[in-house]
């Protein structure tokens, strides 16, 4: 077509046919395009209204938000108003009542920064303290006080001292290097003397408010806790375990796969039950250990076991040149590991690493199991009281509201991830 | 290519020898009876037909693949199990693979910086000054903050040259750089291994590009079924060569 050439031999650009575009051309494409689709549409389009009016009749329109009691609600639509009155309970649980101010700041404090350590900008040295101070005021919160016992301390300065320098042996400079010394030096002298008995068992207490106990803790602060804390922490032990199930050592290779099996063979809910009936047993008579910390253990062993499963999908997916090209510069085994294997394994099982995320967010309501009031058994137990029996859609469809905001966030922020993380690698 | 003054390597000291090398891969004898000397600053190009073993022997050599019996002495130091004398040779020696194997997540710059910052334990403004010199002698300054992935193969390969010369090893090993390359890209390759070769590094090649081999190489090996068949000056070795498998080989990969 001559008439399509410009001067200077470049090819007009044609506008596409305009029944292609816009919103007439999208549904003409998309939901019109043959007898068919068209038939298809409209049943759907019918079905849904259907649908949606009636629940929508139910839970707005007729819906009851301001009865005094179950009695009043009852005959018309969804009964709110149980909500409105039951909504304390339901998100703190047994937590004194006047303190709810508590739990409510807490679970503040820990979105807070559950959403600040998202952003990869705070992927550094920050996330160490977002999560310290955000762990600090969360159960000074929750519990009111907090004894910090001498052995602690000096645990930790071992632990930063010892870390610190394996780590930083390769960047850090003279001053830096000696800080560490210092610190390892202290925390090692320090436990072996408390060993010892030498240093006597001090504890530095920090005790603003009333202790509450973890009897007490219910709702959505448990469960959040629990599912923090529990991946927080079954994260990184996933990893190792994913490491040493693909370690070339035999006995470390067979304790991996030994413990990935065990775990992935049994309930979720066993292993809440072995941990709060059996556990005690076994443990010498007159210590105890918090029922509710038995249950975040068992909860951070089991998602290990899952995670570490994901993430060796990751490292298997990685082309056997990457261990090479490591190797051949003369990486020692950890360098490789962390600064070529993982970021690379981690980016390729985002998707079902979230996925794994969102699972055990739902399976900490498993706690109930063995009494802990985590959101959904305090949304349970709302139910119970006799004046406003008889409503269970309402409470559940509040929980399912609020498990999936949860959720629904975990998942557009693995959408987020996937693209933050591959921007430059993408062609 | 650069014409190569032919040099007398007999009074240069040895930085690789291989003594009766063997290695078996399950039952195959993928290795046998390797002897080997390589001088300082020699260039030596190693061909023959696929799976005759000639990745496997310069692979041994950084221990990316472990021999079963005879002795391989990198720069003095024999090749052990001890990690540490493993991580020793790896500093010394370079290697540029096929398949490129640069990391993905990271820019071209940080790929470059990776080995001297954290294995030599250099100053990271220093490690990027060097890292910006080779990428200049590579011809890519302009690609550093991009990633590997957004590199044509041939600028990759450039890459993963300057990556291996940024941890100034004393040998260069290089298992068929260009068999991955399109055609038009092989060639700025090999510019940039013909100018390190005169800048006097010892090199090992596995290559079958034999115009390489005639302008660069001190000597040609050629291999086959695990053995050394053959060895000589590339003018030799092309015009004259002594054994029936040699003379089947060039004969395949040269007359068509």
């Amino acid at each position: 077509m001559s008439d399509d050439a410009l001067p200077g031999g470049e090819r007009r650009q044609l506008a596409p046919p305009i029944d292609e575009t816009g919103a007439l051309g999208w549904m003409r494409k998309n939901l019109f395009s043959s007898w068919g689709n068209g038939i298809t549409t409209v049943v759907l389009i019918v079905a849904v209204g259907w649908i949606l009016s009636g629940f929508l009749d139910w839970a707005v329109f007729t819906a009851n938000f301001t009865a005094a009691s179950g009695t009043e609600c009852r005959g018309g639509g969804a009964c709110w108003a149980l909500i409105r009155e039951k909504w304390r309970y339901i998100f703190f649980g047994s937590f004194p009542y006047e303190q709810h101010w508590r739990p409510f700041f807490a679970v503040i404090a820990m979105l807070a920064m559950l959403i600040t350590s998202a952003d990869r900008r705070m992927w550094n040295w920050r996330l160490l303290v977002i999560w310290g101070v955000g762990s600090v005021i969360t159960f000074l919160l929750m519990f009111g006080q907090i004894h910090i016992p001498l052995s602690l301390v000096l645990f930790i300065a071992l632990a930063v001292g010892g870390v610190g320098l394996s780590l930083r042996k390769a960047i850090a400079d003279t001053g830096e290097m000696n800080a560490y010394r210092v610190l390892a030096a202290i925390g090692f002298v320090g436990l072996a003397l408390r060993i010892a008995g030498v240093l006597p068992a001090w504890s530095l207490a920090i005790a603003p408010l009333s202790y509450v106990e973890t009897s007490l803790w219910g709702g959505i602060p448990v469960t959040i806790i629990l599912a923090t804390y529990g991946l927080a922490f079954a994260f990184p032990y996933g990893v190792l375990l994913a490491l040493g199930r693909r370690s070339n050592l035999p006995l470390i290779k067979g304790l991996c796969v030994g413990f990935i099996e065990l775990i992935r063979g049994v309930p979720l809910i066993s292993l809440l039950i072995m941990a709060s009936v059996m556990l005690p047993l076994f443990l010498p008579s007159g210590t105890t250990i918090d029922k509710f910390l038995r249950a975040q253990v068992a909860v951070v062993l089991f998602a290990g076991a899952y995670i570490a499963e994901v993430i060796r999908g990751g490292l298997q997916s990685l082309p056997k040149g990457q261990f090479e090209a490591a190797d051949a510069m003369g990486l020692s085994y950890p360098q490789k590991t962390l600064l070529i294997i993982l970021p690379q394994a981690l980016r390729v099982v985002i998707p079902p690493l979230i996925n794994t995320f969102i699972g055990f967010f739902k399976d900490t309501s498993l706690v109930l199991i063995i009494g802990i009031f985590d959101f959904l058994n305090t949304a349970n137990q709302a139910l119970v009281d006799p004046n406003w029996a008889g409503f269970p859609a309402e409470v559940y469809l509040f929980a399912a509201f609020i498990y999936f905001i949860f959720c629904y966030s975990m998942s557009r922020y693995s959408k987020y991830l996937e693209v933050e993380l591959n921007k430059g690698t993408r062609r | 290519m650069a014409a190569k003054a032919a040099r007398d390597l007999s009074n240069v000291a040895s930085v690789i020898e291989l003594k009766s090398v063997n290695k078996w891969f399950g039952q195959f004898h993928v290795l046998s009876d390797i002897n080997l000397d390589v001088k300082e600053g020699e260039k030596i190009v190693i061909c023959g037909p696929s799976g005759s073993g000639k990745s496997t022997l310069i692979r041994c050599i950084n221990r990316l693949e472990e021999h079963q019996a005879g002795d391989i002495i990198v720069d003095g130091v024999t090749l052990s199990n001890d990690v540490k004398n493993i991580e020793a040779i790896r500093r010394e020696v370079g290697m540029v693979f096929q398949s490129f194997n640069l990391f993905p997540h990271l820019t071209i710059l940080d790929n470059l910086t990776l080995a001297p910052i954290w294995v030599k334990k250099m100053p990271k403004k220093e490690a990027e000054e060097i890292a910006m010199s080779l990428l200049n002698r590579v011809r890519i300054p302009e690609q550093a903050l991009k990633y590997p992935g957004q590199l044509s193969g041939g600028q990759q390969q450039r890459v993963a040259i300057a990556r291996a010369l940024c941890m100034r090893p004393k040998i260069m090993l290089f298992d068929e750089p260009t068999s991955a390359l399109d055609p038009e890209m092989v060639k700025e390759v090999l510019d940039v291994m013909v100018e390190l070769a005169g800048e006097g590094m010892t090199m090992m090649v596995v290559t079958h590009e034999m115009g390489f081999a005639r302008a660069v190489a001190d000597r040609v090996i050629f291999m086959d079924r695990g053995e050394i068949v053959e060895q000589n000056e590339p003018e030799a070795f092309f015009a004259n060569p002594q054994n029936e498998r040699t003379k089947l080989f060039l004969g395949q990969i040269l007359h068509h």
